[in-house]
């Protein structure tokens, strides 16, 4: 993973302004700061915890707008910790160019922590996670309840006590997200979890006046099956298929994140053919998505042929991912350290032959849709997101794009090799649904470019790293000699032992940064595996930028968000 | 056999006969599975050819529920409540690992199986399954159609 020559290089302890500015405003407040693989954690004692959240957001020289992520972790019978949880926050500098990390501990006997949602707005659900799953409780927070599990749950599910088949059952579904004012002759109208306009299990109640939305709620949590849950009795190996159910849409990208993030951690590099070969699928799943997004938008509008369309297409997509590993959706197709298998012998050809087809079709949709003007005063200025508020919400990818700010991982912190192609990064001006499908649209034919480029120097050479202790060895060695058959059944039975320590692992997924936090006690499994989910962010956001506007608005921004329950709820 | 039962029993196979291929169903789509759903259903599957081309989204107007990826606790009463609205005579897809067993997501959250809710005729394994499982899911369902086999 060769950095970019505009990039700044990862800041150590001394060069870190965060570290810098928090030891000289904090002083003694700063307990400690930690280096591991590039990534600085800083931990502040519980009562600096928003005034050091609070630092980082608003010193000019800091500038870390960009809310990523908070979550909780358990560090039960660590004895090393004298207290048993740790809440971390994400946050991210988009004119500095840097991630940081915040780190409390926070003490069993009394779980409290002020809460961080008059900093970030975008900390809300994801404290009312933390609470959910952990029963940290944040004082002061609005609306500190249930958020993934339902409201007939007792206890906290991802605290390491709690045994994983314990299972709730809900008799009734809850009635009323909203409160109507005693009195109010307005109407509440409950859209899903199973509705065709919200695109899998959603719910949002809106109190209408007439045709106007003047309050609105969200409910999540339908497809909550606990992947990180499952995540803390796998390997790192075993972990792969279920990233692939994270956003099932781009299925691979998901499994490129997590592989970038284990090898990360475990300090290793995949060969230059499996980076590209991970370059080139990425972005053929990157099209899949958007042609989802943008199909099932216009769908929600009334319009089904581009629809068709898109999905057409996206067959010949699945052709080649079936060419590679025999899946068409979730296909499992990475390994830490490399990739399953070699792609097929035509595959260039195979590629070339798809970027032709997804060009056509694409402009296609493109003269379909882009001018039509039902289309145009269905999404113009309708959403509308400012910058500022988007960074505040967490957004990222083409919905952050959409709003103007041009942060793109893919450019800013080039990994697999991303720094040898030649690529724009489009972005929009209003922040409206308009641009967030204008980006997507653009963002396609990006994609395409990429493509050509990569397939045009595809390296030859191995397709995974040759580590004995992360690798399996090729089939044809563990059935003529001892060492491969030893060497096989060790890895499968002990798995990859990862060296203890925390990374962030961070790529540009469809739908913007999927983070993968990884904290690993030198085990076979992480101790801890979050996933720094985009939906999440903008999905939070929903509620807010609905009320106002026609309850027909709401559908239509809500297919160009593209929110994928699997990534939302988990 | 009286001259009845002979008509009775030949009118009982015209109506299965045009049943299967008037499918009107339901999808309950949650999760992955969906994106095979919806491959299904577009023009390079195309299960129009089966009839079944056309979804409600409404369970008053279906007589098939899809039931499309993983079922946790907290969706359970709803896809309960949906099976209830619907009108006999109805049946139960259930498509996907998940819906079949809980796939490989054995935790307090989700629902180890449809069928410990709602009774269901056909299931599709896969995970997801492929286009090809889904149109034989159909076809097995359309068999018992004809028949008037169903489990409600």
């Amino acid at each position: 993973m060769a950095s970019a020559t505009e990039t700044p290089p990862a800041p150590t302890e001394a060069t870190s302004p965060a570290a810098r500015v928090l030891k000289e405003a904090l002083g003694g407040e700063v307990l400690k700061v930690e280096e591991f693989r590039g990534d600085l954690a800083i931990t502040v004692v519980p009562s600096a915890w928003v005034r050091a959240a609070t630092l980082l957001k608003t010193r000019p020289e800091l500038d870390f707008k960009l809310f990523l992520d908070l979550c909780a972790v358990d560090h039960l019978d660590d004895e090393d910790r004298p207290k048993r949880f740790e809440v971390v926050l994400h946050v991210y500098s988009v004119s500095g160019k840097h991630h940081a990390r915040l780190k409390v501990g926070v003490s069993e006997a009394n779980p409290r922590l002020p809460t961080l949602t008059g900093v970030y707005r975008g900390a809300n659900w994801f404290e009312r996670e933390a609470w959910d799953l952990y029963g940290i409780v944040f004082e002061r927070h609005p609306n500190l309840t249930r958020i993934l599990t339902h409201h007939h749950f007792v206890g906290h599910p991802m605290r390491k006590d709690y045994p994983t088949a314990q299972r709730h059952v809900l008799p009734d579904p809850q009635t009323w997200l909203l409160k109507v004012p005693e009195g109010s002759e307005h109407l509440v109208v409950n859209i899903g979890p199973s509705h065709p306009a919200m695109h899998g299990t959603f719910r949002v109640q809106a109190l209408m006046d007439g045709e106007t939305i003047v309050d609105a709620a969200a409910e999540i949590g339908y497809m909550h099956r606990n992947f990180e849950k499952m995540a803390e009795v796998r390997t790192y190996w075993q972990i792969i298929p279920y990233t692939d159910r994270l956003n099932y849409c781009s299925s691979f990208m998901n499994g490129h994140g997590w592989a970038l993030a284990v090898e990360k951690l475990m300090g290793i590099h995949a060969p230059p053919r499996a980076e590209a070969v991970r370059v080139i699928l990425s972005e053929f799943s990157r099209i899949m998505d958007h042609f989802v997004c943008i199909g099932t938008n216009i769908v929600d509008l009334g319009a089904i042929t581009p629809f068709f369309y898109l999905f057409r297409v996206r067959e010949e997509i699945y052709d080649l991912l079936e060419a590679c590993c025999g899946a068409r959706l979730t296909v499992s197709y990475v390994r830490i350290g490399g990739l399953a298998q070699d792609v097929p012998e035509d595959f260039a050809d195979r590629c070339r032959r798809l970027i032709d087809s997804v060009r056509k079709y694409t402009d296609e949709t493109d003269r379909l849709v882009t001018r039509n003007t039902i289309f145009a005063r269905r999404f113009k200025d309708v959403g509308t997101m400012p910058a500022e508020e988007a960074l505040d919400w967490g957004w990222v990818g083409p919905c952050l794009r959409g709003s103007g700010v041009a942060y793109d991982i893919r450019k800013d912190h080039p990994y697999s090799g991303y720094e040898q192609y030649d690529f724009d990064v489009p972005v929009g001006t209003v922040g409206d649904c308009y641009d967030r499908y204008l980006v997507r649209l653009e963002e396609i034919r990006q994609s395409l470019r990429i493509i050509e480029q990569a397939v045009a120097k595809l390296p030859g050479g191995p397709i995974i790293v040759d580590d004995k202790k992360v690798a399996l060895p090729p089939k044809e060695q563990v059935y003529s000699n001892i060492e491969a058959l030893m060497n096989h059944f060790k890895l499968v039975y002990e798995g990859i032992l990862a060296p203890p320590g925390e990374v962030y692992g961070y790529t540009e997924a469809a739908n913007g940064e999927l983070g993968y936090y990884i904290v690993s006690d030198g085990r076979k499994f992480p101790r801890r595996l979050k996933v720094r989910p985009p939906c999440f962010n903008i999905y939070q956001a929903y509620p807010e930028m609905i009320k106002g506007g026609l309850l027909a608005d709401a559908v239509a921004i809500i297919g160009g968000l593209n929110v994928i329950a699997g990534e939302l709820d988990r | 056999m009286g001259v009845g039962s002979f008509f009775t029993s030949r009118l009982d196979e015209a109506i299965g006969w045009a049943r299967k291929y008037s499918i009107f169903q339901y999808p309950f789509v949650t999760a992955c599975c969906g994106m095979e759903y919806m491959a299904t259903a577009c023009s390079h599957y195309d299960v129009d050819r089966f009839g079944a081309g056309l979804p409600r989204f409404s369970p008053r107007q279906a007589d098939v529920l899809f039931v499309v990826g993983t079922i946790s606790h907290k969706m359970a009463p709803v896809l309960k409540r949906i099976y209830d609205q619907m009108t006999e005579p109805k049946w139960v897809v259930a498509f996907g690992v998940c819906t079949c067993t809980g796939g490989f997501y054995d935790n307090y959250a989700t629902v180890q199986g449809i069928d410990t809710i709602i009774p269901v005729d056909v299931y599709i394994p896969g995970c997801p399954p492929r286009p090809e499982s889904v149109i034989d899911g159909l076809m097995k369902l359309q068999d018992r159609i004809a028949v008037g086999a169903q489990r409600y």
